[in-house]
Protein backbone atom coordinates (compact mmCIF):
# COMPACT_ATOMS: atom_id res chain seq x y z
CA UNK A 1 0.00 0.00 0.00
CA UNK A 2 1.08 3.49 -0.73
CA UNK A 3 -0.11 5.49 2.37
CA UNK A 4 -1.96 4.24 5.44
CA UNK A 5 -2.76 7.31 7.20
CA UNK A 6 -3.50 6.35 10.30
CA UNK A 7 -1.65 8.73 12.77
CA UNK A 8 -4.99 10.69 12.73
CA UNK A 9 -5.75 13.86 14.56
CA UNK A 10 -5.74 14.06 18.72
CA UNK A 11 -8.19 13.13 20.69
CA UNK A 12 -8.88 16.85 21.88
CA UNK A 13 -9.38 18.22 18.12
CA UNK A 14 -11.16 14.55 17.20
CA UNK A 15 -13.84 15.33 20.31
CA UNK A 16 -13.77 18.99 19.20
CA UNK A 17 -14.81 17.81 15.47
CA UNK A 18 -17.50 15.36 16.63
CA UNK A 19 -19.78 18.01 18.68
CA UNK A 20 -19.49 20.06 15.70
CA UNK A 21 -21.20 16.90 13.39
CA UNK A 22 -23.62 16.18 16.36
CA UNK A 23 -24.67 20.03 15.65
CA UNK A 24 -25.37 19.72 12.10
CA UNK A 25 -26.89 16.63 12.99
CA UNK A 26 -29.61 18.07 15.35
CA UNK A 27 -29.78 21.63 13.32
CA UNK A 28 -29.75 20.51 9.88
CA UNK A 29 -29.96 16.20 9.49
CA UNK A 30 -32.44 15.28 11.71
CA UNK A 31 -35.05 18.18 10.68
CA UNK A 32 -34.98 17.22 7.19
CA UNK A 33 -34.41 13.23 7.51
CA UNK A 34 -38.60 13.05 7.16
CA UNK A 35 -38.98 15.31 4.00
CA UNK A 36 -35.66 13.25 2.40
CA UNK A 37 -37.12 9.96 2.92
CA UNK A 38 -40.64 10.78 2.54
CA UNK A 39 -39.73 12.14 -1.18
CA UNK A 40 -36.50 10.00 -1.86
CA UNK A 41 -34.77 13.04 -2.04
CA UNK A 42 -31.07 13.61 -2.21
CA UNK A 43 -30.28 15.05 1.36
CA UNK A 44 -28.33 18.13 -0.38
CA UNK A 45 -28.63 20.80 3.39
CA UNK A 46 -26.89 17.80 4.83
CA UNK A 47 -24.31 17.39 2.48
CA UNK A 48 -24.08 20.80 2.25
CA UNK A 49 -23.65 21.11 6.17
CA UNK A 50 -20.98 18.36 5.61
CA UNK A 51 -19.10 20.06 3.14
CA UNK A 52 -18.77 23.08 5.45
CA UNK A 53 -17.43 21.49 7.98
CA UNK A 54 -14.90 19.78 5.41
CA UNK A 55 -15.57 16.51 6.45
CA UNK A 56 -15.46 15.69 2.42
CA UNK A 57 -11.91 15.53 2.89
CA UNK A 58 -12.09 14.00 6.08
CA UNK A 59 -9.96 11.04 5.62
CA UNK A 60 -7.63 12.80 2.98
CA UNK A 61 -4.02 13.39 4.50
CA UNK A 62 -3.37 16.78 6.00
CA UNK A 63 -0.83 17.77 4.09
CA UNK A 64 -3.10 17.20 0.95
CA UNK A 65 -5.49 19.80 2.58
CA UNK A 66 -7.58 17.21 3.66
CA UNK A 67 -8.36 16.79 7.62
CA UNK A 68 -6.28 13.27 8.03
CA UNK A 69 -8.70 11.14 10.04
CA UNK A 70 -7.63 7.76 10.88
CA UNK A 71 -9.92 4.87 9.80
CA UNK A 72 -11.52 4.74 13.41
CA UNK A 73 -12.39 8.62 13.53
CA UNK A 74 -14.06 8.13 10.20
CA UNK A 75 -16.08 5.16 11.33
CA UNK A 76 -16.78 7.24 14.71
CA UNK A 77 -18.22 10.43 12.54
CA UNK A 78 -20.45 7.63 10.42
CA UNK A 79 -21.75 6.77 13.66
CA UNK A 80 -22.76 9.59 14.80
CA UNK A 81 -24.25 10.74 11.59
CA UNK A 82 -26.42 7.63 11.55
CA UNK A 83 -28.08 9.28 14.59
CA UNK A 84 -29.57 11.82 12.50
CA UNK A 85 -30.48 10.50 8.79
CA UNK A 86 -29.42 6.97 7.35
CA UNK A 87 -29.09 8.32 3.71
CA UNK A 88 -27.12 10.95 4.57
CA UNK A 89 -24.91 8.70 6.67
CA UNK A 90 -24.61 6.44 4.04
CA UNK A 91 -23.83 8.40 1.46
CA UNK A 92 -20.93 9.95 3.27
CA UNK A 93 -19.59 6.38 3.58
CA UNK A 94 -19.95 5.64 0.31
CA UNK A 95 -18.14 8.71 -0.45
CA UNK A 96 -15.39 7.69 1.67
CA UNK A 97 -14.86 4.34 1.01
CA UNK A 98 -13.60 5.66 -2.77
CA UNK A 99 -11.24 8.71 -0.79
CA UNK A 100 -9.91 5.38 0.76
CA UNK A 101 -9.24 3.53 -2.20
CA UNK A 102 -7.62 6.56 -3.81
CA UNK A 103 -5.44 7.45 -0.75
CA UNK A 104 -4.54 3.91 -0.05
CA UNK A 105 -3.26 2.42 -3.50
CA UNK A 106 -2.57 5.79 -5.53
CA UNK A 107 -0.88 8.36 -3.72
CA UNK A 108 2.41 7.54 -5.27
CA UNK A 109 1.14 9.16 -8.70
CA UNK A 110 1.19 12.49 -8.48
CA UNK A 111 -1.67 12.58 -10.92
CA UNK A 112 -3.99 11.04 -7.79
CA UNK A 113 -2.28 12.94 -5.36
CA UNK A 114 -3.40 16.03 -6.88
CA UNK A 115 -7.19 14.79 -7.32
CA UNK A 116 -7.01 14.39 -3.79
CA UNK A 117 -6.29 17.90 -3.04
CA UNK A 118 -8.97 19.08 -5.58
CA UNK A 119 -11.44 16.64 -3.68
CA UNK A 120 -10.49 18.10 -0.40
CA UNK A 121 -10.40 21.88 -1.67
CA UNK A 122 -13.30 21.80 -3.65
CA UNK A 123 -14.76 19.23 -1.66
CA UNK A 124 -15.79 16.94 -4.49
CA UNK A 125 -18.46 14.04 -3.87
CA UNK A 126 -17.68 10.86 -4.92
CA UNK A 127 -19.55 7.57 -6.09
CA UNK A 128 -19.24 4.07 -7.38
CA UNK A 129 -20.44 2.13 -10.04
CA UNK A 130 -19.32 -1.23 -8.88
CA UNK A 131 -22.16 -3.30 -9.39
CA UNK A 132 -23.10 -4.09 -13.00
CA UNK A 133 -25.99 -5.43 -15.32
CA UNK A 134 -25.45 -9.26 -16.50
CA UNK A 135 -23.16 -9.65 -13.45
CA UNK A 136 -24.96 -8.28 -10.24
CA UNK A 137 -23.37 -7.59 -7.27
CA UNK A 138 -19.88 -10.07 -7.90
CA UNK A 139 -17.74 -6.92 -7.56
CA UNK A 140 -15.07 -9.30 -8.79
CA UNK A 141 -16.31 -9.57 -12.41
CA UNK A 142 -16.92 -6.70 -15.12
CA UNK A 143 -17.96 -7.20 -18.34
CA UNK A 144 -17.11 -3.46 -19.84
CA UNK A 145 -13.48 -2.60 -20.57
CA UNK A 146 -11.38 0.29 -20.72
CA UNK A 147 -11.23 1.41 -24.22
CA UNK A 148 -7.77 2.27 -24.82
CA UNK A 149 -6.72 4.61 -27.78
CA UNK A 150 -3.09 6.48 -26.96
CA UNK A 151 -3.26 8.28 -23.59
CA UNK A 152 -6.68 8.56 -23.57
CA UNK A 153 -9.84 6.11 -22.92
CA UNK A 154 -13.47 5.42 -23.12
CA UNK A 155 -15.41 3.42 -20.48
CA UNK A 156 -19.16 2.54 -21.15
CA UNK A 157 -20.99 0.27 -18.35
CA UNK A 158 -24.41 -0.63 -17.68
CA UNK A 159 -24.66 0.04 -13.37
CA UNK A 160 -27.77 -1.33 -12.40
CA UNK A 161 -27.09 0.99 -9.37
CA UNK A 162 -25.15 3.86 -8.64
CA UNK A 163 -25.93 5.88 -5.56
CA UNK A 164 -26.24 9.78 -5.63
CA UNK A 165 -25.26 9.23 -9.51
CA UNK A 166 -26.57 12.60 -10.38
CA UNK A 167 -25.49 14.61 -7.54
CA UNK A 168 -21.73 13.33 -7.59
CA UNK A 169 -18.77 15.14 -9.01
CA UNK A 170 -16.49 11.94 -9.92
CA UNK A 171 -17.20 7.91 -10.68
CA UNK A 172 -15.17 5.36 -9.46
CA UNK A 173 -16.23 2.51 -11.93
CA UNK A 174 -14.66 -1.10 -12.11
CA UNK A 175 -13.87 -2.47 -15.78
CA UNK A 176 -12.00 -4.96 -17.13
CA UNK A 177 -8.67 -3.63 -17.78
CA UNK A 178 -8.22 -4.32 -21.48
CA UNK A 179 -11.41 -5.64 -24.23
CA UNK A 180 -9.16 -8.91 -24.56
CA UNK A 181 -8.84 -9.64 -20.46
CA UNK A 182 -10.90 -11.86 -18.64
CA UNK A 183 -13.65 -10.79 -16.39
CA UNK A 184 -11.75 -10.67 -12.91
CA UNK A 185 -8.73 -8.58 -14.22
CA UNK A 186 -9.85 -5.15 -13.23
CA UNK A 187 -8.84 -1.73 -12.71
CA UNK A 188 -10.87 0.62 -11.03
CA UNK A 189 -11.46 3.61 -13.00
CA UNK A 190 -11.66 7.59 -11.61
CA UNK A 191 -13.92 9.83 -14.35
CA UNK A 192 -15.11 13.11 -13.83
CA UNK A 193 -18.21 14.52 -14.56
CA UNK A 194 -16.95 16.66 -16.77
CA UNK A 195 -16.70 13.62 -19.24
CA UNK A 196 -19.39 11.52 -18.89
CA UNK A 197 -23.06 10.99 -19.15
CA UNK A 198 -25.27 9.36 -17.09
CA UNK A 199 -28.17 8.21 -19.28
CA UNK A 200 -31.26 7.14 -16.65
CA UNK A 201 -32.44 3.36 -17.03
CA UNK A 202 -33.64 2.34 -13.22
CA UNK A 203 -35.94 4.62 -10.83
CA UNK A 204 -35.09 4.24 -6.78
CA UNK A 205 -38.17 3.96 -5.12
CA UNK A 206 -37.60 1.70 -2.23
CA UNK A 207 -38.20 0.79 1.32
CA UNK A 208 -35.03 2.79 2.94
CA UNK A 209 -32.17 4.65 2.25
CA UNK A 210 -34.26 6.59 0.16
CA UNK A 211 -32.52 9.57 0.24
CA UNK A 212 -29.31 7.64 -1.43
CA UNK A 213 -30.87 8.41 -4.51
CA UNK A 214 -29.40 4.86 -5.92
CA UNK A 215 -30.45 4.88 -9.54
CA UNK A 216 -29.18 2.66 -11.96
CA UNK A 217 -27.62 4.54 -15.54
CA UNK A 218 -26.11 3.86 -18.54
CA UNK A 219 -22.32 5.65 -17.76
CA UNK A 220 -20.45 7.04 -21.30
CA UNK A 221 -17.51 8.14 -20.07
CA UNK A 222 -14.19 9.04 -21.18
CA UNK A 223 -10.63 10.40 -19.93
CA UNK A 224 -7.11 9.92 -19.74
CA UNK A 225 -5.43 6.83 -18.73
CA UNK A 226 -3.36 8.29 -15.62
CA UNK A 227 -7.10 8.44 -13.78
CA UNK A 228 -6.88 4.50 -13.85
CA UNK A 229 -5.50 3.70 -10.00
CA UNK A 230 -2.23 1.93 -10.80
CA UNK A 231 -2.63 -1.07 -8.24
CA UNK A 232 -5.05 -3.91 -9.27
CA UNK A 233 -8.60 -3.66 -8.26
CA UNK A 234 -8.33 -7.30 -6.62
CA UNK A 235 -5.67 -5.64 -4.20
CA UNK A 236 -7.85 -2.26 -3.98
CA UNK A 237 -10.82 -4.48 -2.88
CA UNK A 238 -9.39 -6.60 -0.45
CA UNK A 239 -7.05 -4.22 1.55
CA UNK A 240 -9.49 -1.01 1.22
CA UNK A 241 -12.63 -1.44 -0.17
CA UNK A 242 -13.87 -4.61 1.65
CA UNK A 243 -13.04 -3.68 5.09
CA UNK A 244 -13.54 0.29 4.74
CA UNK A 245 -17.06 -0.65 3.64
CA UNK A 246 -18.14 -2.87 6.07
CA UNK A 247 -16.65 -1.09 9.27
CA UNK A 248 -18.18 2.10 7.28
CA UNK A 249 -21.20 0.69 6.86
CA UNK A 250 -21.43 -1.03 10.23
CA UNK A 251 -20.78 1.93 12.27
CA UNK A 252 -23.99 4.22 10.34
CA UNK A 253 -25.94 1.24 11.14
CA UNK A 254 -24.42 1.29 14.35
CA UNK A 255 -25.97 5.39 14.40
CA UNK A 256 -29.26 4.64 13.49
CA UNK A 257 -29.41 1.70 16.10
CA UNK A 258 -28.36 3.67 18.93
CA UNK A 259 -30.53 6.65 18.06
CA UNK A 260 -33.53 4.11 18.13
CA UNK A 261 -32.21 2.90 21.24
CA UNK A 262 -31.99 6.61 22.43
CA UNK A 263 -36.10 6.80 21.30
CA UNK A 264 -36.98 3.88 23.46
CA UNK A 265 -34.91 5.25 26.45
CA UNK A 266 -36.95 8.82 25.73
CA UNK A 267 -40.13 6.83 25.71
CA UNK A 268 -39.95 4.86 29.04
CA UNK A 269 -38.67 7.84 30.96
CA UNK A 270 -41.41 10.16 29.53
CA UNK A 271 -43.97 6.95 30.91
CA UNK A 272 -42.47 7.15 34.18
CA UNK A 273 -42.78 10.53 34.43
CA UNK A 274 -46.73 10.25 33.76
CA UNK A 275 -47.20 7.30 35.25
CA UNK A 276 -44.79 5.97 37.74
CA UNK A 277 -46.77 3.05 39.12
CA UNK A 278 -47.44 1.45 35.66
CA UNK A 279 -45.42 -1.79 35.20
CA UNK A 280 -41.93 -2.05 34.17
CA UNK A 281 -42.42 -4.23 31.27
CA UNK A 282 -40.82 -1.56 28.80
CA UNK A 283 -38.13 -0.74 30.83
CA UNK A 284 -36.89 -4.65 31.13
CA UNK A 285 -37.43 -4.24 27.72
CA UNK A 286 -35.20 -1.37 27.23
CA UNK A 287 -32.38 -3.50 29.31
CA UNK A 288 -32.22 -6.01 26.71
CA UNK A 289 -32.26 -4.08 24.41
CA UNK A 290 -29.23 -2.28 25.56
CA UNK A 291 -26.82 -5.28 25.78
CA UNK A 292 -27.52 -5.98 22.38
CA UNK A 293 -26.21 -2.42 21.42
CA UNK A 294 -23.57 -2.91 23.34
CA UNK A 295 -22.97 -6.24 21.53
CA UNK A 296 -23.02 -4.20 18.34
CA UNK A 297 -20.75 -1.49 19.00
CA UNK A 298 -18.00 -3.30 20.43
CA UNK A 299 -17.94 -5.71 17.20
CA UNK A 300 -17.92 -2.67 15.09
CA UNK A 301 -15.95 -0.59 17.36
CA UNK A 302 -13.08 -3.67 17.64
CA UNK A 303 -13.05 -4.59 13.78
CA UNK A 304 -12.45 -1.19 13.23
CA UNK A 305 -9.17 -0.91 15.41
CA UNK A 306 -8.13 -4.07 14.53
CA UNK A 307 -8.01 -2.67 10.49
CA UNK A 308 -6.31 0.30 11.82
CA UNK A 309 -3.86 -1.79 13.45
CA UNK A 310 -2.99 -3.92 10.23
CA UNK A 311 -2.89 -0.41 8.16
CA UNK A 312 -0.79 1.60 10.51
CA UNK A 313 1.89 -1.86 10.22
CA UNK A 314 1.22 -1.71 6.61
CA UNK A 315 0.81 -5.24 7.26
CA UNK A 316 -0.57 -5.96 3.50
CA UNK A 317 0.34 -9.92 4.31
CA UNK A 318 -2.46 -9.84 6.87
CA UNK A 319 -5.07 -7.60 5.05
CA UNK A 320 -5.06 -10.62 2.09
CA UNK A 321 -5.02 -13.73 4.18
CA UNK A 322 -8.84 -15.38 3.97
CA UNK A 323 -8.80 -15.23 7.89
CA UNK A 324 -9.09 -11.53 7.69
CA UNK A 325 -11.70 -11.54 5.04
CA UNK A 326 -13.99 -13.90 7.13
CA UNK A 327 -13.99 -11.66 10.13
CA UNK A 328 -14.72 -8.48 7.75
CA UNK A 329 -17.81 -10.66 6.25
CA UNK A 330 -18.92 -11.57 9.91
CA UNK A 331 -18.57 -7.67 10.71
CA UNK A 332 -21.08 -7.29 8.20
CA UNK A 333 -23.34 -10.22 8.76
CA UNK A 334 -23.66 -9.33 12.44
CA UNK A 335 -24.05 -5.47 11.89
CA UNK A 336 -26.72 -5.86 9.39
CA UNK A 337 -28.79 -8.64 11.24
CA UNK A 338 -28.48 -6.40 14.91
CA UNK A 339 -29.43 -3.68 13.73
CA UNK A 340 -32.94 -5.24 12.70
CA UNK A 341 -33.24 -6.93 15.86
CA UNK A 342 -32.01 -3.76 17.80
CA UNK A 343 -34.72 -1.25 16.13
CA UNK A 344 -37.83 -3.67 16.08
CA UNK A 345 -37.16 -4.34 19.87
CA UNK A 346 -36.93 -0.22 20.06
CA UNK A 347 -40.31 -0.20 18.33
CA UNK A 348 -41.77 -3.02 20.86
CA UNK A 349 -41.26 -0.40 23.98
CA UNK A 350 -42.16 2.69 21.88
CA UNK A 351 -45.07 0.74 21.30
CA UNK A 352 -47.99 2.67 19.31
CA UNK A 353 -46.03 5.78 18.97
CA UNK A 354 -43.10 4.34 17.36
CA UNK A 355 -45.37 2.92 14.79
CA UNK A 356 -47.41 6.50 14.07
CA UNK A 357 -45.28 8.11 11.47
CA UNK A 358 -46.40 11.79 13.00
CA UNK A 359 -44.75 11.23 16.90
CA UNK A 360 -41.43 11.77 17.48
CA UNK A 361 -41.11 8.13 18.83
CA UNK A 362 -41.57 7.33 14.63
CA UNK A 363 -39.39 4.44 14.10
CA UNK A 364 -40.49 3.90 10.54
CA UNK A 365 -37.81 5.20 8.68
CA UNK A 366 -35.42 3.07 10.98
CA UNK A 367 -37.32 -0.30 10.15
CA UNK A 368 -36.97 0.29 6.68
CA UNK A 369 -33.85 1.76 6.83
CA UNK A 370 -32.46 -1.14 9.12
CA UNK A 371 -33.86 -3.77 6.41
CA UNK A 372 -31.84 -2.47 3.70
CA UNK A 373 -28.65 -3.34 5.88
CA UNK A 374 -28.88 -7.43 5.26
CA UNK A 375 -29.66 -6.59 1.53
CA UNK A 376 -26.67 -4.49 0.13
CA UNK A 377 -24.10 -7.05 -0.83
CA UNK A 378 -26.58 -9.83 0.22
CA UNK A 379 -25.71 -11.37 3.35
CA UNK A 380 -26.22 -14.93 1.42
CA UNK A 381 -23.89 -14.40 -0.75
CA UNK A 382 -21.42 -13.03 1.97
CA UNK A 383 -22.18 -15.95 3.80
CA UNK A 384 -22.06 -18.14 0.79
CA UNK A 385 -18.40 -16.63 0.36
CA UNK A 386 -17.53 -17.50 4.28
CA UNK A 387 -18.38 -20.75 3.93
CA UNK A 388 -16.14 -21.90 1.13
CA UNK A 389 -13.52 -19.34 2.69
CA UNK A 390 -14.01 -21.57 6.40
CA UNK A 391 -12.73 -24.35 4.44
CA UNK A 392 -9.68 -23.15 4.62
CA UNK A 393 -9.53 -21.37 8.29
CA UNK A 394 -7.83 -22.89 11.04
CA UNK A 395 -9.69 -21.81 13.91
CA UNK A 396 -8.71 -19.22 16.63
CA UNK B 1 10.53 -31.58 -8.74
CA UNK B 2 7.97 -29.47 -6.34
CA UNK B 3 7.38 -27.37 -9.30
CA UNK B 4 6.22 -30.39 -11.87
CA UNK B 5 4.08 -31.84 -8.12
CA UNK B 6 2.40 -28.62 -8.19
CA UNK B 7 1.49 -28.73 -11.60
CA UNK B 8 -0.46 -31.89 -11.46
CA UNK B 9 -2.30 -31.26 -8.58
CA UNK B 10 -3.00 -27.99 -9.82
CA UNK B 11 -4.29 -29.73 -13.31
CA UNK B 12 -6.63 -32.41 -11.46
CA UNK B 13 -8.23 -29.80 -8.79
CA UNK B 14 -7.29 -25.69 -10.07
CA UNK B 15 -10.95 -26.27 -12.56
CA UNK B 16 -8.86 -23.78 -14.79
CA UNK B 17 -10.31 -22.42 -18.09
CA UNK B 18 -6.75 -23.29 -19.84
CA UNK B 19 -4.56 -26.17 -19.73
CA UNK B 20 -2.14 -25.87 -17.07
CA UNK B 21 0.60 -27.08 -19.57
CA UNK B 22 -0.28 -23.73 -21.47
CA UNK B 23 1.05 -21.75 -18.21
CA UNK B 24 3.75 -20.36 -17.07
CA UNK B 25 5.18 -20.88 -13.67
CA UNK B 26 4.05 -16.56 -13.04
CA UNK B 27 0.89 -16.92 -14.81
CA UNK B 28 -2.06 -15.54 -12.78
CA UNK B 29 -4.21 -18.59 -12.03
CA UNK B 30 -7.29 -16.12 -11.38
CA UNK B 31 -6.85 -14.90 -14.80
CA UNK B 32 -7.04 -18.27 -15.56
CA UNK B 33 -10.19 -19.07 -13.86
CA UNK B 34 -9.48 -20.21 -10.33
CA UNK B 35 -12.12 -19.94 -7.99
CA UNK B 36 -12.34 -19.40 -4.70
CA UNK B 37 -14.43 -22.99 -4.43
CA UNK B 38 -11.04 -24.62 -6.19
CA UNK B 39 -8.80 -23.03 -4.02
CA UNK B 40 -10.25 -25.13 -1.48
CA UNK B 41 -9.67 -28.75 -3.36
CA UNK B 42 -6.01 -27.33 -3.99
CA UNK B 43 -5.44 -26.28 -0.83
CA UNK B 44 -6.48 -29.59 0.45
CA UNK B 45 -4.72 -31.65 -2.25
CA UNK B 46 -1.38 -29.89 -1.85
CA UNK B 47 -1.44 -30.36 2.16
CA UNK B 48 -2.49 -34.23 1.56
CA UNK B 49 0.64 -34.59 -1.09
CA UNK B 50 3.15 -32.73 0.15
CA UNK B 51 1.81 -33.70 4.05
CA UNK B 52 1.95 -29.75 5.34
CA UNK B 53 -0.58 -28.10 7.08
CA UNK B 54 -0.65 -24.41 5.36
CA UNK B 55 -1.09 -21.59 8.34
CA UNK B 56 -3.56 -18.94 8.37
CA UNK B 57 -1.49 -16.53 7.76
CA UNK B 58 -0.23 -18.13 4.50
CA UNK B 59 -3.70 -18.34 3.56
CA UNK B 60 -4.61 -15.55 0.61
CA UNK B 61 -5.50 -14.53 -2.17
CA UNK B 62 -1.83 -14.37 -3.14
CA UNK B 63 -0.69 -17.30 -2.51
CA UNK B 64 -3.02 -18.97 -4.82
CA UNK B 65 -2.01 -16.38 -7.13
CA UNK B 66 0.29 -18.15 -9.55
CA UNK B 67 2.30 -21.53 -9.64
CA UNK B 68 5.50 -20.21 -8.52
CA UNK B 69 4.05 -18.69 -5.47
CA UNK B 70 2.41 -22.06 -4.45
CA UNK B 71 5.71 -23.43 -4.87
CA UNK B 72 7.39 -21.01 -2.70
CA UNK B 73 5.12 -21.44 0.32
CA UNK B 74 5.52 -25.24 -0.06
CA UNK B 75 9.24 -25.29 -0.52
CA UNK B 76 8.74 -23.58 2.67
CA UNK B 77 6.89 -25.38 4.67
CA UNK B 78 8.32 -28.66 3.76
CA UNK B 79 12.00 -27.45 4.52
CA UNK B 80 10.07 -26.51 7.99
CA UNK B 81 9.26 -29.71 8.08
Amino acid sequence: MEHTNQAGISKELFEKLLEEVHKIGEEVMRPNARDVDANARFPQESIDAIKKLKLIGAYIPTELGGLGLNITQLARVCEALGQYCGSTAMIFAMHQIQVACAVNHGLSNEHFKNYLMKVASDSRLLASATTEMGIGGDLRQSICAVEQNGDSFTLTKNAPVISYGKQADDLFVTSRRTPDSPANDQVHVVVSKEDYELEPSMAWDTMGFRGTCSEGFLVKSKGHIKQIIPAPFADILSQSMHPTSHILWGSLWLGIATDSVNMARAFVRDMMKKNPNAPQTAALRLAEVHSVLQLMRENVHGCAEHYQQLLSENNVEALDTFSFSVKINNLKIASSSLIIDIVSRSLLICGIAGYRNDTKYSLSRHLRDAYGASLMVNNDRIMNHNATLLHMHRGE
Amino acid sequence: MTVQKVREILEKNGRLSTSVTDLANDSDLYNAGLTSLATVGLMLALEDEFNIEIPDSMLGRKTFSSIQSIVDVVEQLTQKA
